[in-house]
């Protein structure tokens, strides 16, 4: 049996020490755990989304306490009760709606700071692969948010994208009544995606979480050349005392100020949005009730769905639907279609500087015509998006095997 | 030892097995709490008397929370379907001496509902600009397919929606329709 002083005073330093190692925990978790100096500012994207999910959990618990999952009242209890009775409860609201659109922001300049700078090749493959499962769980988890007001939108994108999994050509009827326990959106519909939006999704976000920041421990982050560092030399270094020569600095406390700082800029600018934007967050059509005998003239996804959903458009229904779900998984297999060793940012490594921006530029140009309406000009640039974007993925591989060893 | 470890695995795969039993058992209750309720099933039936619908002008009524399209069709485009396009006739559902348009008034594409234009005599789906012609049959993609028939029964001037009667059946076996 450990030791355990009897005259240690209870919920002191040694007394917690000695039953919760509170110090070791401190050491490894913090203190000891080491962040190259050789970084910028995106690398503390990491920690924006960490509060930016805090922001949301807190919100959304205000939220649920007025919140009714029932279709009769869902759309009054949110814009009605919530909105116009609960003291502050518009302030919950604008948070939990402008954070679930800022966070696919963040999520979306983390993801590209790792394209970047190759922050998933060798070593690093599953924190790539926690961070894409995380980027499918927050999708489903703004889903099923976005069918808890009961809107217009609400309702016809529920319809819309349950049904999907009739996959087309298989018309899989069946599967997609069962999924909303009703022919159509209705009741069960709307509880079901209530308990995942409130309870399972947010559980399976959080361990991941905690998975995605485990798969970090041991490879480290990487830095803006993509150098190998020899952490525990580094380390030393810095433990004894020569903090200039060290290449690497403790989380606690001198990462985290860093990454303080660039949240407090975040913040001004989330909160600021809250108070005197949040309408960019709010699609006006989902403020007419849902009503299942009229379609809205036009239906398009939150911003940050736009460019997968553009993928879909242009296709007939089973090549549509091909495509939506190449576009979903292709961004898993990154680390293994990058055929090139070499881990530096994209402007050192010849042609894939090129494959990064048109990447880039192509999902920025998917996302704008995701929003417009599929006719004349509109529809031709969307589908050369559409195949760009496929032809880009399949030259990755090719590209990348090409490239000269650095 | 080597009989020790014998039992070991024994106990271990007998655990095993049980638990992964106790597991699918488990899935299969889940799966069925996901099953939609009797009581929703059991409302799925709605019946149409169809001696109150005019030519030419389109109603939409309910069935199983979907909307349904009915739309009696003139004498006149009865002749001139029967010329141009026979087999966009047999979409229609003949009760008593007149023949109507019955089908789910959501888009085969991806569920909105298409619109419909009385000069035009035709449905737009504004979602993605598929069309329909006068019988709901596809004219234009991105839908796969016409507007599916709901299943139906035909009782005197009545029709039963939800019911299979024969000439639905005829239907899905001429593969006309989908089962919806």
């Amino acid at each position: 049996m450990a030791h355990f002083d009897e005259n240690a005073r209870p919920f002191s330093h040694k007394w917690l020490n000695e039953r919760l190692a509170v110090d070791t925990l401190k050491r490894v978790l913090s203190t000891e755990y080491w962040i190259p100096k050789n970084i910028n500012f995106l690398w503390a994207m990491g920690m924006v989304l960490a509060a930016t999910f805090g922001l949301l959990l807190i919100s959304g618990i205000f939220l649920l306490m007025y919140y009714q999952p029932n279709t009769q009242l869902a759309f009054d209890s949110v814009n009605y009760t919530i909105m116009s009775e609960v003291g502050y409860g518009w302030l919950w609201r604008h948070i939990h709606g402008v954070g679930a659109s800022v966070v696919f922001l963040i999520i979306y300049i983390h993801m590209f700071t790792g394209i970047y700078y190759g922050s998933y090749k060798r070593g690093r493959e599953l924190i790539w692969l926690s961070g894409m499962l995380l980027f499918v769980l927050f999708s489903a988890e703004a889903f099923s948010g976005y069918m808890l007001p009961w809107g217009q939108m609400s309702y016809w994108a529920g319809m819309v994208i349950t049904n999907l999994f009739s996959m087309g050509g298989l018309h899989l009827n069946g599967l997609v009544e069962w999924i909303r326990g009703d022919y159509v959106p209705g009741q069960a519909f709307l509880n079901r995606f209530f308990m995942l939006h409130v309870l399972l999704v947010p559980l399976a976000i959080i361990g991941v979480i905690v998975l995605h920041f485990g798969t970090l421990r041991i490879p480290h982050v990487n830095n803006q050349d993509g150098e190998e560092i020899d952490f525990e030399e580094a380390a030393e270094l810095y433990k004894a005392g020569k903090v200039k020569e060290s290449k690497v600095i403790p989380f606690n406390p001198v990462f985290l100020s860093k990454d303080v700082f660039v949240m407090g800029v975040y913040f001004v600018i989330f909160f600021y949005l809250v108070f005197y934007h949040f309408e960019f967050a709010m699609d006006p059509v989902n403020f007419d009730p849902a009503n299942p005998l009229k379609t809205p003239t036009h239906i398009y996804p939150e911003w940050y769905f736009l460019w997968s959903y553009e993928v879909l458009r242009p296709f007939s229904t089973n090549v549509g639907l091909i495509a939506f779900a190449f576009a979903q998984v292709i961004f898993f297999l990154l680390p293994f279609l990058d055929r090139s060793p070499n881990v530096a940012p994209a402007s050192r490594r010849g042609l894939f500087k090129y494959w990064f921006w048109a990447l880039l530029i192509d999902m920025i140009i998917l996302t704008f015509m995701g929003k417009l309406p599929p006719e004349g000009i509109w529809s031709t640039i969307g589908l050369v998006a559409a195949l760009t974007f496929f032809g880009l993925w399949i030259a990755l591989p090719i590209i990348t095997s090409k490239e000269k060893k650095l | 030892m080597a009989n020790n470890n014998g039992r070991r695995d024994f106990m271990g795969k007998a655990l095993g097995g049980f638990t992964a039993l106790g597991g699918l058992g488990a899935l299969y209750a889940m799966k069925r709490t996901w099953d939609p309720l009797p009581s929703v099933k059991a409302a799925g039936f709605t019946t149409l008397n169809m001696k109150e619908y005019k030519e030419g002008q389109l109603v939409t009524e309910k069935w199983r929370g979907k909307p349904i399209f009915v739309l009696k069709q003139s004498p006149a485009t009865v002749e001139k379907l029967k010329k141009e396009k026979p087999g966009d006739l047999k979409r229609l559902i003949k009760v008593g001496d007149a023949h109507y348009t019955v089908c789910v008034g959501l888009c085969t594409h991806l569920g909105c509902i298409p619109g419909f234009r009385p000069e035009e005599q035709d449905f737009l789906c504004a979602c993605h600009g598929g069309m329909y012609d006068i019988t709901a049959q596809v004219t234009k993609a991105p839908p796969p397919r016409g507007l599916d028939i709901p299943p139906f029964r035909i009782d005197g001037e009545k029709l039963v929606l939800g019911e299979e009667g024969p000439e639905y059946k005829k239907m899905l076996e001429d593969g006309i329709t989908m089962p919806v």
